[in-house]
């Protein structure tokens, strides 16, 4: 029997709720960590009980945790995240150059093959690898070496590498994206990168159409499709069928085009799902509906999925990782808010549930489909 | 044997009930205190100091004797009182402050 395993990160500990495949009757556990924010927790694909979590706090800092049984027991283990050589500058909000200084990390994308092999991607923005089981962490330099680094600018959120995309059928080729300096690609197991940002225009910046400094906020892909990029920028969903080389605006008729979650349906590469936002600084759904959209055709022609999801009234926001999909037959769509509330669909977005609806705010949510 | 007080996220973090008993090699500081405590919980490296330049970390603080030892130099000795375990080294998350950068909301 198929079993679902949903980790969710959230402002003050994270919790792992357990569903069999028809995802009605959920199990939840938590809080663990209680106190500490918990920006990420992933599991392994090569090793489902092998998770690994980030824990930071404002006082005490980052911390790693990995549990090797799927959650119930965990083991702090490596913490020191070193930026390789002299670490140099990038812009500070105002312009100026600000010294690179790690502060947490946003993000863990276990190896597709090795449960030992692990990246981070971190605040401020680079990209480290463990081989052995996050004991030790090692910076891949050659991103903010690229040559574009000391030009590189914090958003709002803080400098941070906040997506990794590891390309299931290329092991050498990674996406990574940084808010604020844009899309990046590998196509050597991460010696060298490029920015891939060609066809994105941001309006806020000197230079719309800068080879880095847009604000993305998500990007997703479906791993039967791994040329096929979907991103949902600060403003405009995006798509790329060129393995990020260039972009064209999917946004069609979305009643807003700003938002930060972006996922694909698990088994119809061109069912995409992004949460429209209300921007500039209010960042709640517009009108106080709380709509998912789906598009079936790879984007501009998108539909709001509303069953089950408050029509009134809500002004909560869905964080960059905090969707996700299951790979069951069905495949079922989550989502969580930063009002503590986790959604879940076992029909592709058509009908919506609460699993639990009093976190605390949810920053990241994750699936894991068990057999 | 030197008594050291953990902020309770720290104690859990640790696995350590109460108090923290700790035997320091030679003169004792925050330092020698500090590396005695990460010899022995090494899950706390990181979370007091910074790990590379070992500077404290900014929201945290060191009482003691009803003192604020905080921004006294690392190998300045601590009080008789602390080195002879009459008196604890209290390791405290400070009240003011301490929340991160929100999570690009």
């Amino acid at each position: 029997m198929s079993k679902v395993r949903v980790l969710v990160g959230t402002r003050k500990g994270a919790f792992v709720l357990t569903s069999d495949g028809k995802r009605e009757q959920w199990e939840v556990s938590g809080p663990h960590f209680g106190g500490w924010e918990m920006y990420h927790v992933k599991g392994s694909p090569a090793d489902p009980n092998r998770l690994y979590a980030s824990q930071s706090t404002g006082w005490f800092g980052q911390l790693i945790q990995r549990s090797n049984d799927g959650g119930k027991t965990w083991e702090p283990v490596g913490n020191k995240f070193v930026y390789d050589g002299v670490p140099g500058t990038h812009q500070w909000y105002d312009g100026t150059p600000h010294p690179w200084e790690f502060k947490r990390v946003w993000h863990l994308e276990p190896s597709l093959t090795d449960p030992d092999t692990v990246y981070a991607g971190v605040e401020d923005a680079a990209l480290f690898r463990s081989t052995d089981g996050a004991r030790t962490w090692q910076e891949l330099p050659g991103l903010r070496g690229h040559g574009s680094g000391p030009h590189w600018q914090p958003g709002a959120g803080g400098m941070c590498l906040h997506t990794i995309i590891l390309d299931p059928s290329d092991p050498q080729r990674i996406y990574i994206a940084i808010s604020a300096a844009g899309a990046f690609r590998t196509d050597d197991g991460g010696q060298t990168w490029r920015p891939i940002n060609r066809g994105l225009y941001s309006k806020y910046i000197p230079e719309p159409t800068a080879e880095v400094g847009h604000c993305v906020h998500h990007v997703a892909m479906h791993p039967a499709r791994p040329g096929v990029l979907f991103m949902q920028k600060h403003w405009d969903v995006m798509r790329s069928d060129d393995a990020g080389d260039s972009w064209q605006k999917i946004s069609g008729n979305l009643p807003i085009d700003f938002g930060f979650a972006i996922d694909v349906h698990a088994h119809e590469p061109d069912t995409v799902y992004v949460v429209p936002i209300k921007s500039d600084s209010e960042h709640y759904p517009p009108e106080g509906k709380l709509r998912v959209y789906r598009s079936r055709t790879g984007g501009n022609e998108w539909e709001a999925l509303t069953h089950g999801l408050p029509q009134s009234d809500c002004y909560v926001n869905v964080l960059r990782d905090a969707m996700a999909v299951d790979s069951l037959d069905e495949c079922g769509v989550y989502f969580g808010t930063t009002g503590g509330q986790v959604y879940a669909s076992a029909d592709a977005g058509d009908h919506w549930a609460p699993i639990v609806r009093d976190l605390p705010a949810v920053l990241s949510v994750e699936v894991q489909t068990l057999q | 044997m030197i008594r050291v007080v953990l902020p309770a996220h720290l104690r859990i973090l640790a696995r350590a009930a109460g108090e923290v008993q700790l035997d320091v090699a030679g003169q004792a500081t925050q330092r020698s205190v500090l590396d005695a405590l990460e010899d022995c919980y090494p899950m706390l490296r990181g979370t007091i100091r910074d790990q590379v330049t070992g500077q404290r970390r900014p929201f945290v603080r060191f009482f003691a004797c009803e003192e604020d030892l905080s921004h006294k130099a690392p190998d300045v000795p601590l009080p008789a009182a602390v080195a002879s375990g009459a008196e604890p080294f209290l390791i405290v998350g400070a009240i003011a402050g301490g929340r991160g950068k929100r999570k690009a909301d």
